[in-house]
């Protein structure tokens, strides 16, 4: 390229103005800062937090059972409903929290070995593979990956069919609670791979070697100086695992059973019957926690490992 | 530190685990094939037939084409939101700055269904009809949060000084930008641009709240599983989807890598992380 250096003189005038600006800009950082902030920013703050902020708001109106309209006063009415004694509510949102909780166990116990494997024990070559293979699950479709395990758990499907030609007998799992964990931990498990990996591939060898010279065998040192150091990685995935489990209603809708009843089918359902506030209302049970869970999770350092 | 055993056991452990990971993908593309109205195993007949059942079936082409569309124009604006933001993320130091920060990441974090619930809340009471706009917005708000991750990740790995350098020299600013920034950002860019486009092709927990009667390819499949209806050219969809989705991703990790500006090693695997790891679903 070709910089006519003469030309803050002489060059023509619409390049002298666009030097200009770019000086002016450059005295004026600020004045950047704020033309490349605003418009991004402005738009997300009107979208999608003023979208939440409707959301929340409307969770305070009332649906009029008559002319099933929305009443625009306000009343607690909705999250009295919720916590009412003999209401499904409290119940549908325990179950959830507690297949949250166990997905989450269950993905980091899964994925732990194997981002040990990627990060530590594999060769160059076999870390790429396997990283592009965890990667790739995760960016494919997941309704289609939810649809796949309506076909293996099916009554006719494949895990049925594994077990009789092995001499098993056949589990009922689909339509299930136990069918939904199983399909939760699949579905969000590269979710968790990946932060741990990133975790584990940045402490340095030192650490593991001094670990070594100070007399710790191998499990005393996973104990005390691996996973204290993968520690964010794990809560930076549980972030996921944990919030997409409490916020999911496709899992629940095509896989789980009559006892299945999530926050996300539930308020999916509400909505579908036009009762906007309730479903706003129960939404907030999953929007309080998981704001809750990623405030612990910042403490934790979780937002480094990201 | 790790002896013979305990080597062996981690790789048959992550072997079974990226079995898990997989044999539901390739069963798909297994289904696909099958003959059968009935999605039993083992399959008895094959056939493809299905694939151009799907092929001309127009309401497949019309969830298509809407597909197409929305993730097109969901990637523009989030190259351009994106790109913006990262670079005054990055680049300055403001008060609030750790706040914008963290509010950018929020559509990733928080349950895809608040974000729809509320998108199709703040739709009804300003009272905007369902369209390809308000698909295209939804999908906009995550997809900005993807290419700006991948945009912050690279800026913070390259030397503001090139900037002054270039500016010392003489160039004004949209030289600068494409002389100095475009050849340090393009792969970025490119690789978001992929994984954005990736995004939105498949997403459907946000299109639900957010689509009306126009289907897009995941609102087809989904009516059609929760129905139980023509699962055969599901199934291809399905394949059809899983493809269009991987390619993008697998191109962008292939950008990332091959690109000369990041150290080359583990820096670009970790680059990828940090940039790849978070898709909304």
């Amino acid at each position: 390229m070709a910089i006519d250096a003469g030309a803050l003189e002489t060059g023509p005038s619409l390049r002298r103005a666009r030097l200009r600006l770019s000086g002016l800009l450059w005295r004026r950082p600020s004045l950047k800062a704020l033309g490349l902030l605003v418009p991004p920013l402005g738009a997300f703050l009107i979208v999608y937090v003023g979208a939440l902020g409707v959301l929340f708001v409307s969770s305070f109106w009332t649906i009029d059972s008559f002319t099933a309209t929305v009443k625009h006063t306000w009343s607690l009415d909705n999250y009295r409903l919720i916590f009412a004694q003999g209401e499904p509510y409290l119940r549908i949102a325990t179950r959830t929290l507690a297949v949250a909780a166990v997905v989450t166990a269950v993905d980091a116990l899964l994925a732990f070995p194997l981002a040990f494997f990627m990060a530590r024990l594999a060769s160059r070559r076999t870390r790429a593979i396997l990283f592009v293979m965890v990667l790739l699950p995760l960016w494919a479709s997941y309704l289609v990956r939810i649809y796949a395990w309506q076909t293996i758990l099916a009554h006719d499907g494949v895990i049925n069919w594994t077990l009789g030609k092995v001499g098993l007998p056949d589990l009922n799992l689909a339509y299930t609670n136990t069918a939904m964990v199983i399909v939760f931990c699949y579905v969000w498990l590269p979710f968790m791979v990946l932060p741990i990996y990133a975790a584990l591939e940045r402490i340095p060898e030192s650490y593991l070697e001094a670990s070594a010279d100070l007399g710790a065998r191998g499990l005393k040192t996973v104990r005390s100086v691996i996973l204290p150091l993968a520690l964010p990685g794990i809560v930076a995935g549980s972030i996921f695992t944990f919030s997409l489990t409490l916020g999911d209603y496709i899992t629940p809708l095509l896989i789980g059973g009559t006892n299945s009843q999530f926050i996300g089918n539930t308020v999916y359902n509400f909505i579908v019957e036009a009762n906007t506030p309730f479903a706003a209302a129960f939404a907030m049970i999953p929007m309080a926690i998981v704001g809750v869970y990623l405030l612990i999770a910042r403490r934790l350092g979780a937002f480094e490992a990201l | 530190m790790t002896g013979r055993s305990t080597r062996i056991s981690l790789a048959v452990w992550s072997a079974a685990v990226i079995a898990f990971l997989w044999i539901p993908i390739v069963l798909i593309g297994v289904y696909a094939f099958n003959r059968s109205n009935i999605q039993g195993w083992p399959i008895t007949s094959w056939t493809s037939h299905w694939f151009s059942a799907a092929w001309h079936s127009p309401d497949v082409r019309g969830a298509f084409r809407l597909s197409v569309e929305v993730a097109l124009i969901a990637t523009g604006i989030a190259l351009a939101l994106g790109t913006m933001a990262a670079a005054a993320i990055a680049r300055f130091r403001f008060f609030g700055r750790e706040a914008v920060s963290f509010l950018l990441v929020l559509p990733l974090a928080l349950p895809g269904i608040l974000t729809g619930i509320a998108l199709s809340s703040a739709y009804t009471f300003i009272g905007l009809t369902p369209s390809i706009w308000t698909i295209v917005i939804g999908h906009a708000t995550f997809c900005v949060v993807i290419v700006y991750n991948n945009v912050v990740a690279r800026l913070r790995r390259s030397s503001p000084s090139l900037i002054e350098a270039s500016q010392d020299l003489g160039a004004d600013g949209w030289q600068t930008f494409r002389f100095v920034l475009w050849p340090v950002l393009s792969t970025a860019l490119v690789a978001g641009g992929l994984l954005a486009f990736a995004l939105s092709f498949d997403e459907v927990i946000v299109t639900v709240f957010t689509s009306g009667a126009q289907e897009t390819l995941p609102i087809f499949i989904f009516d059609n599983i929760e129905r139980g209806q023509q699962l055969p050219v599901v199934n291809v969809v399905a394949l059809f989807v899983i493809v269009v989705t991987v390619i993008p991703v697998a191109l962008a990790q292939r950008v990332m890598r091959d690109t000369g500006i990041v150290r080359r090693g583990a820096a670009d695997v970790t680059e990828a992380v940090e940039a790849a790891e978070i898709p909304a679903v």
